[in-house]
């Protein structure tokens, strides 16, 4: 178990590093002058060569680099060049609202997908299957963004009971704040739970052919007994796989929701930076959500283990 | 199953609080919805539309303004006296003025101000609006007297820019996320993303606002934007971005719709320099190919007023040229066989992001295919179009809004990215800063217009039209914008 965590941590670290090259890189490539954005078509060569300074931006490429390594390291992001403000200010003011989001997404699909997943599976060939599964199709077919309009269409525009979008802030309440991620968390959750409960339904079907459930059966444990004692754990795999993946998605890929809901998370400050030219943010952003899926993989690996004792040896994995 | 109940109990109430009724909005208060975030709020270090529409008038004052129908008023200069020469103004400052953070506002700020704006290392947008000013200098706490190397007739226009506003030495480098200016609302706080809050300035120096806070609120997405204001969360919008609901808007007694117009002149920027478009009669042959009616009605869903040359229709300086080259495929042929281009010719247009510039883009190319002029349609966003388009001069045709008020003196830079170079035309410009006299001025602006649009130096298309939705209840919303601004000072509601 220890060799298996040092070298994950070893890949995770390098992994980093290549991520942190591989963006300076494509931002350096990437045509726009950061300060010709700032300061649009009238600005004089002169007015753009003093802002450049001030940004830094004639330092040389490499000590630029190096420079963004250290600091990456001491937490000290540098300043936005459009906002003006700490980076990690800006960061950590949008994941206060894109963490929870996410968490709350998660945890709604979660909640809706795996009983449906365990109950199409249980009632295999039925009509409660066929129920859950046209579910899923309708999920799976109908894009979040259009799903997010019609439900402020129905709860803010005809019944007016909930906020059509923008985000109160945790300073307002916890009410205030969790009544403006209601409807998002319900847009985004309901795609999600779709595919995962697709995915428990024919994980949790493979594990019921499996020669230890018959073994099971012929040993006299119930239905329902091998099912949740037997089937279940075994068919986790896939199924917190599908979580890691969603939840890394959930974090960063957003931003479609974000707009629909004009809400001030991590997808919209990423998008809204690239077009500024705000390298600074869009450098770090990027980094940090490389970690962060790194670190979401990381720690499914480590339920993996939880999960399935086999895995815990080391040497074998 | 007594478990069950408790738990469905609980459901019910939860949602019973969390979807309460929402608290009906104090009438003192304005929720105004914006579609593009402030970059950050310091005017006099970007060009962003959105930081002047934020903190124009509201948060900060320059030594003029311009008020909603393009006039220039007294603002932290109460009044002024110019030299026969033309060259020296002598500006009396308003009395009893601080600034936010509780600084007195006097002759230092506005020496300050404008020797900061006009330095060496500013980064000043605008610079060009200070290059005249020689010196600027206190005569005593109340005046200030600035000089200019010569006479320049926009100067008290261009001192009414947001690019021009005053700022306390304390406080400027703050400005971008905390802005300290004079205005009748105080900065309150930016949730950045999301909203800009002001409130009301109680020891303003003028008319205090009848507004005790307002909220801008930032709303990308067009389909948000026409559910955030059925819905009753947004008030107001001065620039709708969804033009293709504003039907449904005006029918809904709610609302009032107000079709204004702007200082945006939406043109087929040309390069002068280049290929075919070197040619006059390529030029001409395009103006005669353009239907501005269809672009109109194509890109802006009807909304928009056809313009023929680069000047704004509501100025009453404007001379309506479209008639110079009316909409004519024989005639328009004909000029492009006489220039050499029987068969027509391939050429690139790069179109940035603004719904007006791809859908206008795609309906000019097939305007154009018509007379064999075949374009190649790139989309590029903005940083790019500022680098390969305007700083590089990489393209043949392009299609932009302008936007600053009264910029037809771009057509006397040559190395522009029109690379439009006449003579003639800076001798205009230069005759216009020399004149004072309001009438000679217009005359010298109509030769300049009549200039331009003769030599077809780009396709005139038409005026941007401002969409505004409000709360019908909602009085003293600006109609028109003259510049760049939301105007908040004078809004109220009625019952």
């Amino acid at each position: 178990m220890r060799i298996f965590l040092i070298k994950r941590i070893f890949t995770l670290l390098l992994t980093l590093l290549v991520a942190t090259l591989v963006v300076f890189v494509v931002l350096e490539i990437l045509p726009g002058d950061p300060a010709a954005v700032m300061l649009g078509i009238n600005a004089e060569p002169e007015t753009l060569n003093a802002l450049r300074a001030q940004l830094g931006l004639n330092r040389p490429v490499w000590v630029r680099y190096l420079h963004w390594v250290a600091d990456l390291t001491t937490g000290n992001l540098g300043i936005s060049y459009t906002y003006d403000v700490p980076v990690s200010e800006l960061i950590l003011s949008r994941i206060t609202l894109s963490f929870p989001l996410a968490l709350l997404a998660m945890t709604l699909s979660t909640l809706i997908a795996i009983p449906m997943g365990i109950m199409a599976a249980s009632h295999h060939n039925k009509p409660m299957d066929f129920l859950v599964m046209s579910f899923s199709q309708m999920g799976i077919a109908i894009p979040n963004f259009w799903f997010a309009m019609l439900l402020t269409l129905l709860f803010s525009v005809t019944f007016r009971l909930l906020p059509a979008g923008g985000f109160a802030g945790w300073d307002a309440g916890i009410l205030p704040a969790f009544k403006s991620l209601l409807l998002p968390t319900i847009a985004l959750a309901l795609p999600q739970a779709a595919i995962l409960a697709r995915v428990t339904r024919s994980a949790l079907l493979e594990v019921l052919e499996e020669d230890f459930i018959r073994t099971a059966r012929a040993k006299g444990v119930n239905n329902q007994g091998t099912l949740w004692k037997h089937a279940l754990r075994n068919a986790l795999i896939p199924v917190v796989t599908i979580m890691g993946l969603q939840f890394s998605f959930l974090l960063a890929g957003t931003i479609i929701i974000e707009n629909v809901f004009y809400l001030p998370g991590i997808g919209r400050l990423i998008f809204q930076a690239i077009s500024q030219r705000d390298l600074i943010v869009v450098k770090n952003l990027v980094v940090l959500l490389a970690g962060a899926v790194i670190m979401i993989n990381f720690m499914v690996d480590l339920l993996y283990a939880a999960i399935d004792p086999r895995l815990r040896g080391g040497e074998n994995v | 199953m007594r478990k069950m109940k408790t738990l469905v109990t609980l459901i019910v109430l939860t949602l019973g609080i969390v979807i309460g009724p929402s608290a009906i909005a104090a009438k003192s208060s304005l929720n105004l919805g914006m579609v593009l975030e402030p970059p950050h709020l310091d005017p006099t270090a970007g060009a962003a539309a959105a930081i002047d529409e934020a903190v124009y008038a509201n948060i900060f004052e320059g030594l003029t303004r311009i008020d909603k129908n393009g006039a220039v008023k007294p603002a932290l200069a109460s009044s002024w006296t110019v030299s026969d020469d033309k060259k020296t103004y002598t500006f009396n400052l308003q009395k009893n003025v601080s600034f936010h953070d509780g600084a007195v506002f006097d002759a230092d700020d506005v020496v300050f101000s404008l020797d900061r704006a006009r330095a060496k290392d500013s980064v000043n947008a605008q610079k060009a609006l200070f290059k005249p000013i020689e010196s600027v200098t206190k005569r005593d706490a109340h005046t200030v007297v600035v000089t200019l190397a010569q006479p320049t007739g926009g100067f008290l226009f261009n001192m009414g820019w947001g690019d021009a506003v005053m700022v306390d030495e304390a406080s400027a480098a703050k400005n971008k996320s905390h802005p300290i200016g004079t205005g009748p609302f105080k900065f309150s706080k930016w949730v950045k993303g999301d909203r800009v809050v002001m409130v009301r300035n109680d020891s303003y120096w003028g008319t205090a606002a009848k507004l005790k806070s307002a909220t801008i609120k930032i709303i990308p997405d067009p389909a948000a934007a026409a559910s955030a204001i059925l819905s009753g969360d947004i008030d107001a919008f001065a620039n709708y971005p969804a033009p293709e609901s504003l039907a449904q808007l005006e029918s809904d007694p709610r609302f009032k719709v107000v079709i204004g117009t702007t200082e945006g002149e939406t043109i087929l920027s040309t390069n002068n320099q280049r290929g075919p478009f070197k040619r006059l009669k390529v030029r001409q042959a395009i103006a005669h190919a353009l239907d501005r009616k269809a672009v109109i009605d194509g890109a802006m869903f009807g909304y928009g007023t056809p313009i023929g040359t680069h000047f704004a229709p509501h100025h009453p300086a404007y001379v309506d040229l479209i008639a110079t080259h009316p909409y004519d495929l024989k005639k328009a042929k004909q000029l492009l066989t006489e220039a050499g281009y029987p068969d027509g010719f391939k050429a690139v247009i790069k179109l940035p992001p603004p719904s007006y510039a791809r859908r206008g883009g795609e309906i000019v190319a097939s305007q154009l295919r018509k007379i064999g002029i075949d374009l190649e349609i790139i989309p590029v966003e903005w940083a790019q179009w500022l680098d390969q388009v305007f700083k590089n001069k990489d393209y043949d045709l392009t299609i932009v809004s302008h936007t600053e008020p009264m910029d037809i003196g771009i057509y006397a830079r040559k190395d522009y990215y029109f690379a439009y170079d006449s003579p003639r035309f800076q001798e205009l410009m230069k005759e216009l800063d020399a004149t004072v006299d309001t009438q000679a001025r217009y005359d010298i602006l109509g030769q300049a217009q009549r200039l331009i649009s003769q030599e077809c130096v780009n396709g005139f298309l038409f005026q941007l039209a401002k969409h505004g939705v409000w709360n019908k209840k909602l009085r003293g919303l600006w109609e028109n914008s003259p510049v760049q601004a939301n105007d908040l000072t004078e809004v109220y509601w009625v019952d």
